[in-house]
């Protein structure tokens, strides 16, 4: 079984987008307070659960062709972006904790993607 | 604006960060079960166009509960955000990919390989320094 560049493509473009779509359920997260518009009418949150929806459709997409050997490593892409997003939107810090904690789980997939291909 | 009643809501609480990366660590089980329904689900419609995902989002009983059980993640996910840094509890989610791993080889008998067991330990090391750093020490 080979995995078409489609799928490669659908799965990577799903992560980023996926990534992107915690920006909006973060910052709808901290506009929620006990009054039920605050959920109603939040549109960050909406924006995120719909930016998560698509992600996940592209994501079953590329996931219905292809191996999770190619395809698990691509997803994580989506937590390399998140530590831009963190610093640009919501002003985290990059630590070396994080960057060695990111580090790590990016090698672990990698290792658990040889892995599968055995 | 509308001034809201809850000041509270950007002052960083040291006992609910902490509470805020072990939910997101229960949301990682909870997203390698739907992703694993997702898959079984997923593989009846290899062929399908864009909109007939959809439909089979609705149809199809293990893409249902799957999607299902993000919507429950995504609640949780949701209230850990508002206490946690995103740069802290997103890449938390990993934790899932060893879930899928030892749920694989213990209950569909999947071989174990060196390689997976190096990746398992390694991602459960990146979590744990992530989760170790996010909580303030």
């Amino acid at each position: 079984m080979t995995t078409p560049v489609s799928s490669m493509l659908l799965v990577l473009v799903g992560s980023v987008i996926g990534s992107v779509g915690a920006i909006f359920l973060k910052s709808g997260a901290h506009k929620l307070h006990r009054h039920w518009t605050s959920l109603a009418f939040n549109w960050r949150l909406a924006l995120g659960i719909g930016t998560y929806l698509l992600s996940s459709v592209l994501y079953v997409k590329g996931m219905s062709n292809g191996e999770l050997s190619v395809l698990f490593p691509l997803v994580s892409l989506g937590y390399v972006c998140t530590l831009v997003w963190s610093r640009l939107f919501f002003q985290e810090v990059i630590t070396k904790v994080k960057v060695t904690g990111v580090a790590l789980i990016l090698v672990g997939i990698a290792f658990l993607s040889l892995g599968a291909q055995r | 604006m509308i001034a809201t009643s809850t000041p509270e809501v950007h002052v960083p609480d040291p006992a609910k960060r902490k509470l805020a990366i072990f939910i997101v660590l229960g949301c990682s089980l909870l997203s390698a079960i739907g992703q694993y329904l997702i898959k079984l689900g997923a593989n009846q419609l290899s062929h399908a166009g864009l909109f007939a995902t959809m439909i089979g989002i609705l149809t199809i009983p293990q893409l249902f509960a799957g999607y299902c059980l993000y919507a429950l993640f995504t609640v949780l996910f949701v209230y850990a955000l508002r206490h946690g840094e995103l740069s802290i509890l997103y890449p938390l989610i990993a934790l899932g990919y060893v879930w899928v791993t030892i749920t694989a080889v213990l209950a569909f008998h999947e071989n174990l390989n060196p390689y997976k067991i190096v990746g398992i330990v390694v991602i459960m090391l990146g979590v744990a320094v992530l989760g170790w750093g996010g909580s303030g020490k």
